[in-house]
């Protein structure tokens, strides 16, 4: 019996070594290390200052606050932050907006046409993100067909005409399209699972068609737009790629601004300390979310 | 007045006829089953009168009333559903609550008949819980509870009982009768269970591959079938090769199993000579003793006992005619003479009233 118990605990051990290497080492370490970096004096030319100051015989140790009383005051760095959330949020809401019927449609097609259209949604992932995004810039750039026909309209409107590339409606546009998928599969899955029965009783039971909707549909699947929603927000907000790609300096991201401080300004303490603070308030509004979505009652159908 | 009416309904799917030509009369306050094997059309005759399935072609009066063209929820009546389909985000009280907020009823008036019927229901100590912290037989109340919440004129049960176990399955035939009594609502029942269907129902129609075979009372489709089908679905039956040996007014003699002869009354001349059918009789219909019974008309024959099993409250013998026929016969085990227990090869006789059976040509 005790045996069987310690063979048992030993092969969850030997099944679980693998992942907890990998967040060890990938994860765990790499977050000490940037916590530990964000502490230090940012060295001349680049990278770090040495930690232990050597003056006069005695030596003390070179941690600072300085970076942190820096982010904390500067207007520029929550700008840059207050810009990503607004981006991600609104990039959510279209994503949800448009993952929303997507998913029911493909939850509700029969099984032959269901594969192909999941599979038309995973399709963009066999191609580079990057070959992706300037794809887009071809299909936004000024003499592109897009381009000709929002200004076209805009001019019989009687507006000015504007540049799509180069614009944070381009980094938005760019945005839904590469986090779409991550909205739609976790909507799928979950809409996916919902009993007809249900629906059927609702209407059985004297709701409409739309009032079905909303009483049955919606929220059964909270649990799925939760999962979409976080899937799609919390890598939104540390993107750099897309802003720097088919944005202009007035759609810049906290991503940027990172990356700007360990490559270009050299400045790794500075960086760390942004990134701290973005990872934090990620966290904190998810777990926000979180504890909202739980006061709601939706979850517990999820948690059962 | 008949509250539903049904005039040839026709529904056809891609590739069978799921119903094919039913016409059915439902009246005021019955206790209404469908019976029939899966895929016979019962539960598509069900949905057509919910208003998830439109027939093909007929007519579904509700109370006069033609609802074809209405969709479900303008359709006053309710299902409750095999799966029972309660919402599992709402709780017991909400759930109940919801034909009545569809229907915008104002708050204080919802709240007093939810309380009233999950008192109706003995649910008041789950009020609060959601669907998945009940048993099998509380969800079975709350779906019946919420379905007969706002009064409606017609109740369809599709299979409520097949997912419970035998004994609360038992247990809840007693309360389902109770409900159809005390709301007066007329319930129609769907199920491929016959003895649910005999215990419960007022009047029951046996349906078999789209069409009514035979509607009638519990007794009436019990003792007298009228189809081969019927009196094969329903209960235990011997159907034996019968044909029509003699015949003289108002009565005929069959020939059964090439083994015996009955004769029995012919109204109507609906058997004529050659006649070929079956002589279906109920195992317990059939008497077996030591000695032959001599009463008029009456047949009695040798029989070997081939085998039996043992239900406690009776046994069911297989008999062997000297043809190879079988027969199968259930004796009570309440008999006062306890030497009528057989063993396998005793030698005994049969003894079959005519009244007993009923002659099948269909």
């Amino acid at each position: 019996m005790t045996q069987k118990v310690q063979r048992s605990l030993s092969e969850k051990w030997v099944l679980s070594l693998p992942p907890i290497i990998y967040l060890i080492g990938l994860f765990l370490i790499p977050t000490l290390l940037m916590v530990f970096i964000a502490f230090r004096e940012p060295g001349d030319y680049g990278g770090v200052a040495p930690l232990l100051n050597h003056s006069n015989g005695s030596t003390t140790l070179n941690l600072t606050l300085d970076g942190f009383k820096y982010a904390f005051t500067s207007g520029f760095i929550w700008k840059l932050f207050l810009r990503s959330v607004v981006f991600s949020v609104i990039t959510t809401i279209i994503c949800l907006i448009i993952g929303y019927p997507l998913a029911l449609m493909i939850a509700k097609s029969n099984k032959k046409i269901r594969d192909f259209l999941l599979l038309l949604v995973i399709i963009p992932f066999w191609s580079n993100f990057l070959i992706r995004i300037y794809a887009w810039m071809i299909i936004l750039g000024p003499e592109s067909t897009v381009s000709n026909i929002v200004n076209q309209v805009l001019h019989w409107l009687g507006f000015a005409p504007v540049d799509l590339l180069f614009s944070s409606a381009a980094v938005v546009i760019c945005l839904v399209y590469i986090n779409l998928p991550f909205m739609i599969l976790p909507l799928y899955a979950n809409l996916e699972k919902h009993d007809v029965a249900l629906l059927e009783a609702s209407r059985d039971l004297g709701a409409s068609k739309a009032k079905s909707f909303w009483q049955i549909t919606i929220p059964l699947s909270l649990p799925g737009i939760l999962a979409g929603c976080g899937l799609v927000f919390i890598p939104c907000i540390g993107m750099f790629v897309v802003p720097e790609l088919v944005g202009n300096n007035c759609s810049m991201m906290i991503g940027n601004l990172i990356k700007q401080q360990f490559l270009q300004t050299m400045n790794w303490p500075l960086g760390s300390v942004t990134s701290i603070v973005m990872t934090c308030s990620v966290l904190a509004i998810s777990l926000f979310v979180g504890f909202l979505a739980s006061r709601s009652g939706g979850l517990k159908y999820a948690r059962k | 007045m008949a509250i539903l009416e049904l005039k040839n309904i026709v529904k056809q799917f891609a590739d069978y006829t799921a119903v094919n030509g039913v016409s059915l009369s439902i009246e005021q306050g019955e206790f209404f089953t469908l019976l029939g094997p899966s895929g016979c059309g019962k539960t598509t005759l069900l949905r057509m009168i919910a208003g998830f399935e439109s027939p093909d072609s007929g007519q579904i009066l509700l109370d006069g009333k033609d609802i074809k063209d209405l969709p479900p929820e303008k359709r006053p009546l309710h299902t409750v559903f095999q799966s029972y389909a309660l919402f599992p985000h709402m709780t017991v009280r909400d759930n109940i609550a919801f034909p009545l907020k569809m229907a915008k009823w104002n708050k204080s008036a919802i709240n007093e008949r939810v309380n009233e019927q999950i008192s109706s229901v003995q649910l008041e100590r789950f009020a609060e819980r959601y669907p998945h912290e009940l048993s099998g037989g509380q969800r079975q109340r709350v779906a019946i509870a919420r379905s007969l919440v706002d009064r409606p004129k017609l109740l369809l049960l599709d299979e409520p009982l097949s997912a419970l176990d035998a004994r609360l399955r038992e247990h809840m035939h007693v309360e389902l009768v109770k409900m159809q009594e005390k709301s007066g609502v007329t319930f129609v029942y769907v199920t491929h269970d016959q003895s649910e269907a005999l215990a419960l129902s007022s009047r029951v129609a046996v349906m078999n591959h789209g069409i009514v075979e035979q509607l009638g009372t519990p007794r009436e489709i019990y003792s007298r079938p009228k189809t081969y089908y019927v009196a094969d679905f329903i209960g235990k039956c011997n159907l034996l090769k019968a044909k029509v040996s003699h015949s003289a007014a108002e009565h005929v003699t069959l020939s059964i199993a090439d083994s015996f002869e009955l004769t029995i009354a012919n109204p109507e001349n609906k058997f004529n000579l050659g006649t070929e059918g079956w002589f279906a009789i109920r195992p317990e219909k059939i008497k077996a003793n030591w000695d032959p019974r001599v009463e008029d008309g009456i047949a009695n024959f040798k029989a070997k006992v081939k085998g039996y099993y043992y239900y406690g409250d009776g046994t069911l013998y297989e008999f062997l005619l000297e043809n190879g026929t079988v027969i199968q016969c259930m004796l009570s085990n309440n008999r006062p003479h306890q030497a009528s227990f057989f063993e396998d090869n005793d030698e005994v006789y049969i003894s079959i009233n005519p009244l007993a059976g009923n002659f099948l040509v269909e």
